[in-house]
């Protein structure tokens, strides 16, 4: 694999693109906030995001990078990793020396790449064929009321929430992690890792907050 | 105390081995675990059986020659002891407890508890050394001034036994923790830097080499290792290899 030819390199590597990610995660968190508070701003903003050249031709595809090297990395450590134990322990304690959500990187990063299939299905190629396959004329209006049409059903809710629970599991371990990984680690890390785990928490509980508020809105009254 | 015991047993390397259970009675909690496993290897000759083959030398915490993953975990339950300092104490009479082999692709069992820990030394070998010439102009280590800080940090990290508990806790068998320890010993102390940068590229090299897996940052290795060794040591580790391969 050349530059990530070392188990360090993997790992530094791992580490960036979950920091880049993470970013990105902000950034998204922000912009949807806005449907909550004011729909015209969650308008202008999304078409803004939608219709920028540096962010549809740049931006949009060094994310798509960072998501689909994020996860086929992790498998390709994941692969390694269960090859460097070829017989399995009788009985293995993990729960003794390390947390759950340590352990189970493969299983919610697995969740979390379900959940982006249904995502992209719901948002991102709709939006991919209502811009560049039909062409449609621009409209700055548009983006709220279709945001809050794909929150009508309840099963889809359901799905996002328990998609962030296990986001929120993900980060728990792997955003204070990746400072470890990059070789962050000095009298600022106890803090760095709190402030790791907060946004670990508040940002996908603040996405559950606005999947429940966009549903519940719009329940008859 | 009466136990009932499941050991991995297998008569060599390349046998393939199961798990056989032994009840033991008369065992008293001031013994350590090992001379547990002596009262069984007695009871085992007696009977003209085979006793069961385990790693042991200093019985005083030191030497790392024992290992066994009890329960589930190396060294056993308790913490910041090796399996000769573990005492039957910490189990309670009508246990089971299963023993087994430290488990790594790169530990390769040589017989019943016994694994192959030469890995080690290969990666110890590979750079874990500062060259000094001997020709009699040799600068003694104590007229070169070391801030008390980085002196103190270098002798923890110089305490690592090289059992390989590390590798046995991690779920990804990685062995990260020794070998940071051992290139952090060195890269802290100014007799170490000349050779810090091909030190930590090929003593990483020597690790990835050796198959162990990648560290996914879990930290089971700090809480098992008899001799707490910190994770600062792989965050320092993680530091001079992406600066040394900076400097290509």
């Amino acid at each position: 694999m050349g530059i990530l030819s070392s188990s360090i390199a993997r790992k530094f590597a791992m580490a960036l693109s979950g920091m880049f990610l993470v970013f990105f995660l902000g950034q998204h968190f922000v912009i949807n906030l806005t449907s909550v508070i004011d729909p015209d701003t969650f308008n202008s903003w999304s078409h803004f995001m939608g219709n920028n050249g540096l962010v549809q031709f740049a931006l949009q595809p060094v994310l798509i990078f960072g998501v689909v090297f994020h996860f086929v990395m992790g498998f390709v450590l994941e692969l390694r990793n269960r090859n460097a134990r070829v017989v399995s322990y009788a009985k293995y304690n993990g729960g003794a020396n390390a947390s759950w959500a340590s352990r189970n990187m493969i299983i919610s990063g697995l969740v979390i790449l379900a959940f982006l299939g249904l995502h992209f299905y719901d948002f991102w190629f709709p939006e991919m064929i209502h811009k560049y396959v039909e062409s449609n004329p621009l409209d700055p209006t548009r983006y709220y009321a279709e945001t809050v049409h794909k929150f009508e059903s309840p099963v889809r809710v359901g799905l996002y929430v328990i998609a962030f629970v296990l986001l929120a599991v993900h980060l728990w371990h792997g955003f204070a992690s990746s400072f470890q990984s990059v070789g962050f680690n000095n009298k600022y890390s106890v803090a760095l890792s709190k402030f790791a785990k907060a946004y670990a928490i508040v940002i996908p509980v603040g996405f559950i907050f606005i999947a429940l508020y966009l549903h519940l809105n719009q329940l008859p009254h | 105390m009466k136990l009932n015991l499941k050991i991995w047993r297998q008569a060599n390397a390349d046998a393939k081995g199961s798990m056989q259970t032994y009840p033991i009675d008369g065992i008293d909690g001031d013994m350590s675990f090992l001379e547990m496993l002596d009262v069984l290897n007695e009871d085992l000759i007696n009977k003209g059986d085979e006793p069961v083959v385990f790693d042991h030398d200093c019985r005083e915490g030191i030497c790392g020659s024992c290992s066994l993953q009890i329960n589930g975990e190396p060294h056993g339950p308790d913490r910041l002891v090796t399996t000769c300092q573990l005492h039957m104490r910490m189990f309670n009479d009508g246990d089971e407890i299963v023993i087994e082999p430290f488990r790594a692709k790169a530990f390769p069992v040589i017989k019943d508890l016994m694994v192959d820990r030469s890995s080690f030394d290969r990666i110890q070998q590979a750079g874990g050394y500062v060259s000094v010439n001997t020709s009699g102009n040799t600068i003694d280590a104590n007229a070169t001034p070391i801030e008390k800080e980085h002196a103190d940090e270098a002798f923890e990290a110089a305490t690592c036994i090289g059992c390989g508990a590390c590798v046995a806790a991690c779920k990804n068998a990685s062995a990260m923790l020794f070998t940071s320890a051992k290139v952090s010993q060195y890269a802290l102390l100014p007799q170490g830097q000349v050779e810090a940068s091909t030190r930590v590229l090929n003593m990483v090299a020597q690790m990835d080499k050796e198959g162990f897996g990648n560290c996914t940052n879990t930290g089971a290795c700090e809480v098992e290792c008899p001799k707490g060794i910190s994770l600062e040591n792989i965050a320092r580790m993680n530091r001079e290899y992406l600066a040394a391969s900076a400097k290509g």
